[in-house]
């Protein structure tokens, strides 16, 4: 199919002269550019530093992510391993504190108790003691 | 037209040996296939590395796209049934990679674009100089920098159109076929293009 045929909508000359010239300019580069001597290797070499580099900043960035997860949460444990001896200190503390009250509260109740229940008991040969003492006042009266 | 001939005449001899001789095994089918596909390639790829190269005006995108196509042709080279030509299949392959590819490019809008794409002052300088005198090859080549320069400012859609006519010199069916609009659609779009290069020359009068 010639050019002209599609030139419906364009009769100008030069208009068709143009789009001639340029189908002429894109066929001479093309071929041109198709049969030029390929360079290969430094495509490839600058394909591979941008891939090196690519990877380099892939791997930095995932090192830098991972020490900073790995940061924070060493710092999160330290700080929990802190708050926990502080807690336990503190429990310690409020145990020691218990102990010791409770065990004067216990005194003090012994001693209350002591205080309360306790009284003069008489003495188990308090009788037989009477009755000997009477016994040695009679003899004495009889004796008398 | 010729290779879709090729395909059928081979398709036919295989058919025969399959009747005639013995079933044919997998590996003669396979080795045809390859012959048929690297006919295809050797008769069309300038011609695709052509309209690659008009359309992206960059040498180096424009093979690694015309390998790309050919790389995809060949993974479905046993799903061309032959509705089409194979340089209609393949240009279809070829427009489908050049949109993807534009299309990467405005969604990676932060990657360093390649800068070996060149200008319409640079790509007009390609001009045969045949039997002109030197005054009208001047002539013809300021005519080139202007289609250049409206080429460029054409929609992806007209600027296809407008290569496939005028540089590949299909007609407007083919077209169509290659690039999956109507006819009276890439008539719309051709008449547009040619609106606007229209429109640059007759600026320089």
């Amino acid at each position: 199919m010639s050019l002209r045929e599609g030139f419906e909508d364009a009769p100008d000359l030069m208009l068709e002269q143009a789009l001639k010239n340029f189908r002429a300019s894109v066929h001479a580069w093309s071929e041109a550019a198709y049969n030029r001597p390929r360079t290969a290797a430094n495509v490839v070499r600058h394909r591979s530093w941008r891939l090196s580099a690519g990877c380099a900043l892939g791997c930095a960035l995932v090192a830098g992510s991972l020490t900073g997860v790995m940061h924070e949460r060493h710092q999160r444990q330290e700080v929990a391993r802190v708050a926990v001896a502080a807690h336990s200190a503190e429990h310690g503390r409020k145990v020691a504190t218990g102990r010791t009250q409770a065990q004067a509260e216990d005194e003090d109740l012994l001693a209350t108790v002591d205080s309360d229940v306790s009284r003069e008991v008489p003495s188990a040969l308090e009788p037989l003691a009477q009755l000997m003492v009477e016994d040695e006042a009679k003899v004495s009266n009889v004796g008398n | 037209m010729t290779v879709n001939l090729q395909r059928t005449r081979a398709s036919t001899q295989v058919m025969a040996a399959g009747s005639a001789l013995e079933p044919m095994t997998m590996a003669t089918a396979e080795e045809i296939a390859a012959q048929e596909f690297s006919s295809v390639v050797e008769k069309h790829r300038l011609q695709i590395f052509r309209f690659l190269l008009a359309s992206m005006r960059d040498v180096d995108l424009a093979e690694t796209l015309t390998q790309e196509c050919f790389l995809k042709a060949h993974r479905n080279w046993r799903s061309f049934r032959g509705e089409s030509s194979a340089l209609t299949w393949l240009m279809r392959i070829a427009i489908n990679l050049q949109k993807d590819h534009w299309r990467n490019r405005r969604i990676q809008f932060w990657r360093h674009t390649q800068t070996s794409s060149v200008d319409a002052d640079e790509a007009s300088e390609w001009l045969p100089s045949g039997e002109r005198s030197a005054e009208q090859q001047l002539l013809a080549q300021e005519q080139v920098k202007l289609v250049w320069k409206s080429v460029a400012g054409l929609s992806e859609r007209q600027r296809t159109v407008f290569l496939l006519r005028y540089v590949e010199e299909q007609d407007l069916k083919e077209i169509a076929q290659a690039t999956g609009l109507s006819e009276g659609t890439v008539k719309a779009h051709l008449s547009r293009a040619l609106g606007k290069v229209r429109a640059e020359l007759g600026g320089e009068r």
